[in-house]
């Protein structure tokens, strides 16, 4: 139990987002004592990856605004010392607002399902309740019918919700808590009754998304990882990558005159193009080649640099055809970006081309959320402890230094340290300094078929969308296929991404208006050529800006981790991670490569089987949630035959308790790291 | 700290590593020397395969071992019954799959794979064509993989169309792919054959045959509009590979010189015979037959100069006083009877020499490089590729495919922006600047020689061109005079003594040090050589073999400097009165 924590180590982090989990991994990988604790039930903060009924809980513990539990500790005023003060961390994460929920899957329940609750006949769409006062009655959605969202009133927790689904749901949400009852029980039990047909044309209900959840791996952001952007590079020399896979992504689309194109990126793609002429492909190509080095033809932009891309481009003798491709799909700027910062972009994405594909990004499988736990694994294999519902109360700071000599935890334990890096949204708001954060506006849909149906379904896309009017942002999309693990056969997971100016939804809604249907029900014939949306969500998160120290009101030794930004890649947490890591251990390498498992010599703890890594269960709950999940991660992997992740993703997700992983080490063999050329 | 990770320091490591080389090797000297001393007892049994077998899975490039396996398998065949062996021939099969594991490239794999596949009585290829798939999709230049492919296909007879669209897919993920083009050139003549000599170029694209005979080396004009389409995506995408470029210029032109002879000359004095071919030959080894005036006759050929044994040209002496007579008409005849083609010549009463040939112009010879396309194809060709030299000004394919395909419209209109475009060349591709240089005599030459051509005359001048090289000297049999001053020339090939007619020689300013090629030029006379660099009395060895040499010319060569020149070459050339030095 958490209370068992030893009184000291090295570095305490409070978080599991990407940040916080490369700075534990590196300090823990040179021999730093690390404790990494995540007040949430589940690893990577605002990286998370969620089920289905997964995000369903999360959205309702947004509702509460991330409290997790209100039993905490509050006679820690003992713990302090002569010459201390205490800095009481927030409790209350604010990141995540404007919350919404629409649902267009037909209500029927499913025909052989036999256990679905038949009482579902509310029409759709359901809105989560808890956001009412947050968006009203939205005046977007015209269909819309304030009623309870489903499953999650009055179940924060995920162990509720599996275990007490059935008894707990209210009279109002049967239509939804009842699969998820039947949701529950078949994960206990044992394999699900039928396997989704992926020939089979047919609507998919609410209830077989419901039902089929756990197929599910909802990112909280949307991003990708450039094949030679710093994550990569870093999974590569850590050997973390041996944690994760990879699909790559499969091509690049954009939103041109009302309907979607391939982008041109590659030399592949360039040559099998079939809407650029032959001059057009030959100028591209030139344009391309020389963003590759354009440092070394200054004469070509010198004269450009205080003025913008946009108008760099425009006195290349380039086609608007192409100007398009490379500004919206290529550098991915807002035409308003200065010249230089254009030709970086440019040359970013380009240099990431062909190192594994024709496509510059890659893409974990079983969603993003993967990564962070990744690292935590590896921070667990060289010792750090992890301890998840568990929660920092205060720091201990020393009067005379105003250094942090210490923290105390949620159980009121006195934990000493000599550094502590800590998530943004614990940071009191009083401690914070500069303007508000901007938001980024996120939508998450589930549809029934791929923007741009191709010969293959399983398209791994990225959609670019300029503009549709002057002054609103770009919306960047990606469109998942269910071999990414992270939708069920038959649909697509939609992410959608944007600066905000204003609410989720209200951001998105044009955007998604003009490329989806979102009919209630059985869609028309009409409309046959859009994919129709069977669910969909929508909120706001807090977009992390460049972090600096001095916008914190803080000990030397705190470090803050801001959370993701709203960038498609993902070098600017890794960037701080490092200096983190240097501030905290400034002679070490950073993630030095890990050696191999055969290499490492046992002391002092017998041979432990695997899964040993689980901690003694404090609740039965919890033993039997850990268990659940695995077998649902497990069994996932197995379907697809991806041997390896199930075994990486009961590392990371195994324990809502404290688990000393140490012994549990990488019994599995390692699976196919993204290797270099 | 419980469990804190320790590691292996490297020298535990090595020492780990060393001990476990050492044991493998230990295991692998010692099954070799079993399996050989079985080979040598001529032990064909399943324990050799199982010997062979450990050493092959580690070093899949041991040919003996596969030699062995194979005499093994060659054995048990006759022994157990088809079930067993077709049972025996697949594990063999699954064995060389783990073989190429180890090594994709490895030849004694491959080699002993396709030995396999046709020995195996029910051959699985669909199961073939999928490992061929396979291992180019990993790596699209495994050659050898490339080479087991075509054995599939032919075996198995996969349409060649399924064949042209592996190729499709292959070069649309990377054209920089040599085999693929390639490929493609082998398939587009099977699967449209265009019509070689059908007049009618629109015939049926749709009937492929896919008989590996029809080797036509041509393909139809529709198929070809779409192949010329393809490649010009991959040269206007990068200009600078040049896999596609060389793979255009095999569709723009194939047309192969029809195997013929192309001459025939007669000379009275000396009762000699020319003859010409398109090709050089060996006159010596094909047969070919003589008839003058309906007699067969003995003769000894020798080829223009002694030491080229394929020539072009091939001279014979008749028996004298077959033709000597200068009243009588003589009938000639040559039977090129391998390519079952012969050239008449009739020599008439009166005359002194006459010849019979197809001319230059009208065999539009030098445009046969890319000649098979109409020129309204070509010329929108020649469009695409000004139109990317717009755009790349300095790409040197561009350049070298726009002065081919002006050859082939018109080398004498587009004279001058042929000259130009090489002139650039040389600039942009410095390197290759002789290659190029080599490359316009060799056009300018054919310039020349069309224009000596339309004029009807026996006078070839050439002068202050830059001419770099001699060649098409075959096409000059008949010239009597030949200007070549002011040019490069660094020699007189022997294959200048292909000139049989030749009489006045001029040479003037140019570097040449060698006179190989004035050899056995029975009616040269006059030579002109001033401003060269004939510096030993030795370089002018080969005028002795030219008996009718009066005149000599050698003003402003090094040679003149020397003491007793004079008396030297009067003795050497005791014909050539008039010595200019």
């Amino acid at each position: 139990m958490a209370a068992d924590l030893p009184g000291e180590f090295d570095v305490v982090v409070l978080g599991t987002g990407l940040t916080e989990s490369v700075i534990a991994a590196a300090c823990s990988r040179v021999g730093q004592r690390v404790l990494h604790v995540d007040r949430r039930s589940y690893y990577a903060g605002n990286w998370a990856s969620f089920t289905f009924n997964g995000l369903l809980s999360w959205m309702e513990e947004c509702k509460q605004g991330g409290q997790s539990s209100a039993e905490e500790a509050t006679d820690w005023g003992d713990k302090l010392e002569e010459g201390e003060e205490a800095l009481v961390l927030s409790v209350m994460d604010t990141s995540i607002t404007n919350l919404e929920v629409f649902c267009y899957a037909s209500e029927e329940p499913e025909e052989e399902e036999k256990e679905a609750d038949a009482s579902r006949h509310t029409p759709a769409p359901v809105q989560a309740e808890g956001e009412q006062d947050a968006q009203s009655d939205s005046p977007t959605c015209p269909q819309e019918v304030p009623e309870g969202d489903a499953p999650q009133e009055g179940q924060g927790q995920i162990d509720g919700l599996l275990q007490d689904g059935a008894e707990e749901a209210p009279g109002k949400d049967e239509e939804a808590a009842s699969p998820e009852t039947s949701q529950a029980r078949e994960v206990q039990g044992e394999e699900p009754s039928a396997n989704p047909s992926p020939t089979e044309v047919k609507k998919i209900s609410y209830a077989k998304i419901v039902k089929e959840g756990r197929r599910f791996n909802i990112d909280l952001v949307s991003k990708l990882l450039y094949s030679r952007g710093l994550l990569v590079d870093l999974l590569i020399k850590s050997n973390v990558s041996r944690y994760a896979e990879f699909k790559n992504v499969s091509r690049i689309l954009t939103y041109r005159d009302g309907k979607l194109e391939q982008v041109p990126c590659s030399r592949a793609d360039v040559f099998g193009s079939k809407q650029l002429t032959m001059v057009e492909k030959r100028m591209l190509m030139k344009f391309l080649t020389f963003c590759l080095d354009y440092e070394e033809h200054p004469e070509e932009y010198l004269d450009f640099t205080e003025r913008s891309f946009w108008d760099f481009l425009q006195t290349k003798k380039l086609t608007d055809n192409i100007q398009h491709f490379l500004l919206h799909s290529i550098a991915m700027v807002p035409p308003e970006t200065r010249t230089g910062e254009g030709l970086r972009s440019t040359q970013y994405f380009l240099r990431s081309l062909g190192r594994y594909s024709n496509t510059p990004f890659l893409f974990p499988i079983y969603g993003l959320g993967e990564i962070p736990q990744c690292f935590c694994r590896m921070c667990a294999v060289f010792g750090g402890t992890y301890c998840l519902r568990h929660s920092v109360r205060c720091l201990v700071l020393d009067k005379e230094s105003g250094r942090c000599k210490a923290v105390i935890d949620t159980c009121g334990q006195r934990i000493s340290c000599s550094h502590f890096v800590l998530e943004k949204g614990y940071v009191p708001e009083e401690r914070r300094k500069g303007a508000a954060c901007r938001q980024i506006s996120r939508g998450v849909l589930i549809t029934d078929r791929s923007l741009l149906p191709s010969e293959t379904e399983q398209q791994l896309s990225l959609i670019t969308v300029p503009p549709l009017e002057p002054g609103a942002a770009a919306v960047r999309i990606t469109e998942l296929c269910s071999s990414t693990m992270t939708c069920m056969p038959g649909t697509y997971l939609v992410h959608l991404t944007c600066l905000a100016s204003g609410s989720a939804h209200a951001d998105l809604a044009p955007v998604v208006s003009r490329l989806f249907t979102e009919t209630p029900g059985d869609t028309g014939a009409a409309d046959a050529e859009r994919p129709a949306v069977l669910w969909a969500l929508y909120f706001n998160m807090r977009n992390a800006t460049v972090p600096s120290t001095a916008s914190y009101d803080l000990p030397a030794n705190v470090h803050v981790c801001p959370g993701p930004d709203g960038l498609l890649g993902n070098d600017h947490s890794i960037r701080l991670a490092e200096e983190v890591f240097h501030r905290i251990v400034p002679d070490e390498e950073f993630c030095p490569p890990a050696p191999n498992p055969e290499d490492i010599i046992f002391e002092g703890v017998g041979p432990q089987g695997e899964g040993a890594g689980i901690g003694e269960p404090s609740q039965g709950e919890d033993a039997a949630e850990a268990g659940q999940e695995d077998d649902v991660k497990t069994e996932a992997a197995k379907d697809e035959s991806l041997e390896n992740a199930g075994s990486g993703e009961a590392a990371g997700q195994e324990s809502g308790v404290e688990a000393q992983e140490a012994a549990a080490l990488p019994s599995a063999p390692p699976p196919t790291p993204p290797t270099d050329e | 700290m419980h469990g804190r990770v320790k590691l292996k320091s490297t020298a535990q490591q090595e020492e780990e590593k060393r001990k476990e080389k050492e044991k493998k090797l230990k295991i692998y000297l010692t099954t070799r020397d079993a399996c050989f001393n079985k080979r040598k007892e001529g032990v064909l049994d399943e324990e050799a395969l199982q010997l062979s077998q450990q050493l092959l899975a580690s070093n899949p490039d041991f040919a003996t071992l596969w030699n062995y396996r194979r005499e093994i398998l060659l054995y048990l065949e006759t022994v157990r019954s088809e079930d067993e062996v077709q049972r025996l021939y697949e594990e063999e099969l699954n064995f060389l799959e783990t073989c190429l594991k180890m090594n994709p490239k490895s030849y004694g794999s491959w080699h002993h794979r396709g030995w396999v596949s046709s020995r195996l009585p029910r051959p699985d290829w669909a199961r073939e064509l999928g490992l061929c798939d396979r291992y180019l999709y990993h790596d699209d230049r495994n050659f050898h993989c490339w080479d087991y492919r075509r054995l599939v296909v032919k075996m198995s007879g996969v349409p060649i169309e399924q064949e042209l669209q592996f190729t499709d897919r292959l070069i649309g993920s990377n054209f920089s792919n040599y085999s693929s083009w390639h490929y493609r050139s082998t398939l587009l003549p099977l699967l449209a054959p265009g019509s070689a000599e059908s007049s009618s170029p629109q015939r049926e694209c749709s009937s492929p045959t896919s008989s590996p005979q029809m080797h036509s080396h041509r393909v139809c004009e529709e198929r070809l509009l779409k192949e010329y389409e393809l490649v010009q995506n991959a040269f206007f995408t990068d200009p600078n590979d040049q896999s596609a470029w060389f793979y255009y210029r095999w569709l723009l032109g194939r047309a192969e010189r029809e195997e013929m002879i192309s001459c025939v000359y007669v000379s009275r004095e000396g009762e000699r015979v020319v003859v010409a071919f398109s090709r050089p030959v060996n006159a010596l080894s094909v047969g070919f037959l003589l008839v003058v005036d309906g007699q067969p006759l003995q003769v000894d050929w020798r080829s223009a100069h002694s030491c080229v044994r394929h020539s072009p040209v091939w001279i014979c002496e008749l028996p004298p006083g077959t033709i000597s007579d200068t009243s009588n008409e003589h009938n000639l005849t040559v039977t090129w009877t391998e390519k079952r083609t012969h050239r008449d010549c009739a020599l008439y009463s009166g005359r002194a020499e006459s010849w019979c040939r197809d001319s230059a112009t009208d065999l539009e010879l030098f445009r046969s490089e890319l000649s098979v396309e109409k020129s309204s194809v070509l010329q929108s060709e020649l469009q695409s590729c000004t139109q990317l030299l717009e755009l790349e000004p300095q790409n040197k394919w561009c350049l070298l495919t726009i002065i081919l395909l002006m050859r082939a419209l018109d080398p004498l209109a587009y004279e001058k922006e042929t000259l130009a475009h090489f002139q650039i060349l040389k600039e942009v591709d410095s390197m290759r600047s002789s290659y190029y240089s080599d490359l316009c005599s060799k056009f300018m030459i054919e310039n020349t020689i069309l224009k000596m051509e339309y004029a009807e005359v026996r006078v070839f001048s050439l002068c202050d061109k830059s001419l770099s090289t001699l060649c098409h000297l075959d096409q000059l049999l008949l010239v009597t005079h030949i200007n070549l001053s002011s040019n490069q020339l660094l020699r007189l090939p022997p294959q200048f003594a292909m000139l049989q007619c030749l009489e006045v020689l001029q040479a003037d300013n140019n570097i040449i040090e060698d006179l190989e090629g004035l050899r056995h030029l029975p009616r040269l006379e006059e030579v002109s050589l001033r401003n060269n660099r004939l510096s030993r009395l030795s370089d002018l060895r080969p005028l002795t073999t030219c008996p009718k040499l009066t005149r000599l010319d050698l003003r402003g060569n090094p040679i003149a400097q020397a003491t007793s020149i004079r008396s030297e070459l009067a003795d050497m050339l005791p014909s050539a009165t008039d010595l200019l030095l």
